[in-house]
């Protein structure tokens, strides 16, 4: 076989990969023993963890080259090994979605014929950040190397990091304001972007011209190529020990047993049948947009349905999915099945080998012509986050629904909070503050959004602030750091926002709060994106939704003479409802019930807020222990007045702290389960209000084009519809 | 413990689901390989929980179990309320508030934390005998009642644990057929 194989092209290499798989159904037609791991586990074992090893090291010493604080302190960074044909192998820690985007690079290539045009050589170096083909989105940008061991392509290295700009049409890294392609910035679609182990310099001028902060960009290609030089001297040096023979068939055998790895945790730790969770995305444009196209309000429709076959073959499907969108927001399949990849292996396979076996053991329809697959390269796809991350929080109550009922409720979580307010934007400093030039740009490209709150699970509460879905190890970043480049957007605080977590006997994880302040500038622009109008899911078993984003900023302020008189300053916003911003700061005050916003003007003085959800809870709050509803008394997780509207808990101060009255809440408990039974409704009834919004058309036109969209684009969506709601056509 | 891992007993167990573990314990549990009983112990711990008889033979929920009722899987509620079989959306036997106003929406959350009533809706499916709160349902008005979880019981005890089901339930959704008959 490896005789044959290496007189194959890598097209034909890839499709006798495909056959195999379709043909056998395990990966590369490995149906039976493993040999070489039943031979000798030890060095089998050995071998992945030597492979693993080497990703985790040339990341950790590759990140320090970047000096973007996105890659330097938040780990935006990841480096995978790949087959020939483009299979991941094992992977660094760090944004884990790009484990299978950059497999989808690599086959890419080859299907198109890079071999033969422009030619995969040693030394090639290649660039891909195109979310129509592999990636999520432009600002993620792939670096690939292939490995050549005596003259024939053994792997590829690949490097992602993630850009602070990528040169759209508004700064930043997920920018709301773009409605196509032209719109998103720098592309890059799979190029051959250096030779002989060298960037070309063509490529090097026209990238740093793409972007609008060239030095970060530099220094994180410059990241991405010594990680994979790192990897590839570690490659050739582990065939040397171990021998060709035994890499290649190690390499099938580690993605093997990565798939058989998957369906056993299924059939281990779930149930057959069928699970479904829908999510929902808001984009409140009608008065944002610039471009006509744009100026809508517009309900995104995010349903998961998951099928566990008795076979044990785990299927996920978006049957119903609203059309593709005049936003950024589109995401093509690839991306998804990323998603898909990233939550599996923290759901299912987080303590076994994981690599893309785990993307060849589900089965998945991302239906065409929906934001999940437009199959339109010239659609926007500058931010599919914002509809991918809801949609994929979904996943996580359906399979947690599976673990509970398996008996595994410590694998439980209800959701998380949308990765959401990365305030973006720039501008120029006024020479101001000392050792700060005149002119000089500041990028504004936050990213505190890689620690929102995690769900509750069935045992215990969400995690605090410390969750990203994409990336599992939640870093919010130093404030100092970040101000070294966002140097006129300054920080005035950073604290828990009180009553952001999702409420349940087990509540979700908190969120939090910034306030700055934009002070030695000539002004700037400033944009944002979070769910407002919507919350983007539920909570689980009776748990609720965290809280959602909302836009606060107060323009031409006292601020500065405020400074200058040494009065106090507001830290935060705190409550909407007595604001201490707005307490302690007087000036023009724009509040908005939605959070996703085009970049508007900021003057010097300007203050302004942002959040960073929480996550959802589980199970009912009138069941959450007293001890619990007093520690969140006394940490701020909650107001005294929620905790006895919504926990039903009367909290007390005694000295310096809360204290339950057990007496007074047992008495509210009871009333609020009499509430309960006062004024809720039969079924019957409440079928026949709901009903009849739809037949009266009392519906907003967002929600009304959501389910037009929806019976257009699946007729088992619609039907299903149809027979819920008993009616013979919608006319919507 | 057995080499680092957690030897599980029912009291185990019982701690877990209540809440009861300390940090350690529970992650102790969690970076555990899982262990293949635990279902067993699961079901007899939550028999032991509740104050009538039915044999569960699948939890839904950490209020709602399938029972085995007539031979008919029936989902039943902690309290011992029953909503029927499983096959039909337990949710449309259950009570119902519909938070779909700022005043409903704002008796939980603080104003601009929560969604605009017009978009999104808060359902809260509540037990009509003891009124706990058993599931919410965050959609825009005019969605159909999301139907979570539907199993396949009969695979599940045939097929994955090798055993005979505890009763027979052939696996389709009967949600619809439902409504059809009530309104029709």
């Amino acid at each position: 076989m490896p005789e044959i194989l290496e007189k194959m092209g890598l097209k034909e290499k890839l499709d006798l990969c495909e056959k195999l798989y379709r043909e056998t159904g395990a990966y590369y037609g490995l149906t039976g023993e493993l040999e070489l791991k039943k031979e000798d586990p030890f060095r089998w074992m050995q071998a992945y963890a030597k492979i693993r090893g080497a990703l985790v090291t040339a990341r950790e010493i590759a990140v320090h080259i970047s000096s973007s604080p996105i890659v330097r302190s938040i780990g935006e960074l990841a480096f995978v090994l790949y087959t020939p044909e483009g299979d991941a192998i094992a992977h660094s820690t760090g944004i884990l979605v790009h484990v299978h985007t950059m497999s989808d690079d690599i086959k890419f290539m080859i299907r198109n014929g890079y071999e033969e045009n422009p030619g995969i050589k040693d030394g090639d170096i290649f660039t891909c950040n195109d979310p129509s083909i592999g990636n999520v989105h432009t600002t993620d940008v792939h670096t690939l190397v292939p490995i050549f061991y005596n003259g024939e392509l053994v792997a590829w290295a690949g490097g992602v990091t993630h850009e602070v700009d990528i040169g759209g049409v508004v700064p930043g890294h997920d920018i709301t304001a773009s409605t196509s392609r032209f719109e998103d910035g720098f592309y890059v679609t799979a190029e051959k972007t250096g030779e002989n182990d060298i960037p070309f310099t063509h490529w090097r001028i026209r990238s740093q011209r793409g972007t609008r902060a060239p030095l970060y960009f530099d220094l994180d290609e410059k990241c991405r190529i010594a990680g994979l030089y790192m990897i590839k001297r570690f490659l050739l040096r582990f065939i040397e020990e171990e021998g060709i023979e035994f890499y290649w068939k190690f390499i099938r055998e580690v993605i093997e047993q990565g798939r058989r790895d998957l369906l056993l945790r299924v059939k281990e730790r779930l149930i057959p049948g069928r699970y479904r969770a829908v999510s929902f995305s808001d984009t409140p444009f009608s008065q944002e947009a610039w471009q006509p196209i744009a100026r809508i309000d517009h309900l995104a429709h995010l349903p998961v349905e998951i099928q566990i076959t008795p076979e044990g073959k785990l299927k996920l499907g978006m049957d119903g999915a609203s059309a593709p969108v005049p936003f950024p927001w589109n995401c093509g399949e690839t991306p998804m099945q990323g998603g898909l990849w990233v939550q599996l292996t923290q759901l299912l396979v987080h303590n076994a080998i994981v690599n893309d076996g785990s993307y060849y053991a589900v089965e998945y329809e991302f239906p065409p012509n929906t934001w999940c697959n437009p199959q339109n390269p010239q659609f926007s796809y500058q931010c599919p986050w914002y509809y991918l991350i809801p949609s994929f929080t979904g996943m996580q109550r359906c399979l947690s629904r599976g673990f509970l009922a398996r008996g595994f409720w410590e694998e439980v979580v209800s959701g998380y909070g949308m990765t959401g307010d990365p305030v973006q934007g720039g501008g120029l400093l006024s020479g101001k503050v000392f050792g700060e030039p005149e002119d000089f740009y500041w990028p504004v490209a936050t990213f505190e959004i890689s620690c929102t709150g995690l769900g509750a699970s069935a045992v215990k509460d969400g995690l605090d602030h410390g969750y990203a879905m994409w990336n599992p190890e939640g870093d919010m970043g130093d404030a100092e750091d970040w101000e070294q480049i966002e140097r006129g957007f300054r920080f005035l605080g950073r604290r828990l926002l009180p009553n952001s977590a999702g409420f349940g006997k087990y509540r979700g994880g908190t969120g939090w709060e910034i306030l700055r302040v934009l002070y030695g500038t000539k002004g700037g622009q400033l944009f944002s994106l979070r769910e407002g109008y919507s919350f983007f899911g539920s909570g689980l078993y009776g748990g609720y939704p965290q809280a959602t984003g909302y836009r606060f900023f107060i323009k031409n302020t006292d601020f500065e003479v405020r400074v200058a008189e040494k009065k106090p300053y507001p830290l935060g916003d705190g409550d909407p409802k007595e604001s201490e911003a707005e307490s302690l700061v007087e000036g023009e005050v724009t509040r908005l019930p939605y959070a996703t916003t085009y970049p508007r003007v900021f003057s010097e003085g300007d203050i302004f807020h942002y959040t960073i959800s929480g996550g959802p809870g589980f199970g009912d709050p009138i069941e959450r222990s007293y001890e619990l509803c007093e520690k969140d008394a006394n940490e701020g997780i909650y107001t005294p007045d929620v905790l006895e509207k919504v926990y039903g808990v009367v909290v007390e101060k005694q000295g310096d702290r809360w204290v339950v009255n057990k007496e007074k809440s047992e008495k509210l408990r009871k009333e609020i389960r009499e509430k309960r039974k006062r004024r809720s409704i039969d079924f019957e009834e409440f079928w026949k209000r709901e009903r009849s919004r739809i037949t009266e058309g009392r519906l907003i036109e967002p929600v009304k084009r959501m389910f037009r969209e929806s019976i257009a684009l699946s007729k088992t969506w619609g039907e299903e519809f149809k027979q819920f709601w008993l009616l013979d056509e919608v006319m919507l | 413990m057995v080499g680092g891992e957690i030897m599980e007993t029912k009291e185990l167990v019982r701690d877990l689901i209540d809440g009861k573990l300390s940090m350690e314990e529970l992650y102790r549990v969690i970076s555990s390989d899982k262990n293949p009983h635990r279902f067993k112990l699961i079901l007899d711990v939550l028999q032991e929980k509740v104050p009538w008889d039915d044999k569960i033979i699948l939890p839904l929920s950490d209020s709602l179990f399938i029972v085995c009722k007539d031979n008919i899987p029936t989902v039943k509620c902690k309290c011992g309320f029953e909503f029927g079989d499983y096959r039909v959306n337990w949710k449309l036997k259950a009570k119902i508030y519909v938070r779909d106003s700022e005043e409903s929406l704002q008796e939980l959350y603080r104003p601009f934390m929560h969604s605009d009533p017009s978009w999104m809706e808060i359902r809260e499916y509540y037990c009509p005998e003891c009124f706990t709160l058993l599931e919410t349902e965050v959609v825009p008005p005019g969605y159909p009642v999301v139907f979570d979880f539907l199993p396949d019981i009969n695979a599940f005890y045939r097929e994955w644990l090798g055993e005979e089901p505890p009763c027979e339930a052939e696996f389709v959704d009967k949600t619809l057929k439902y409504i059809q008959e009530k309104f029709k």
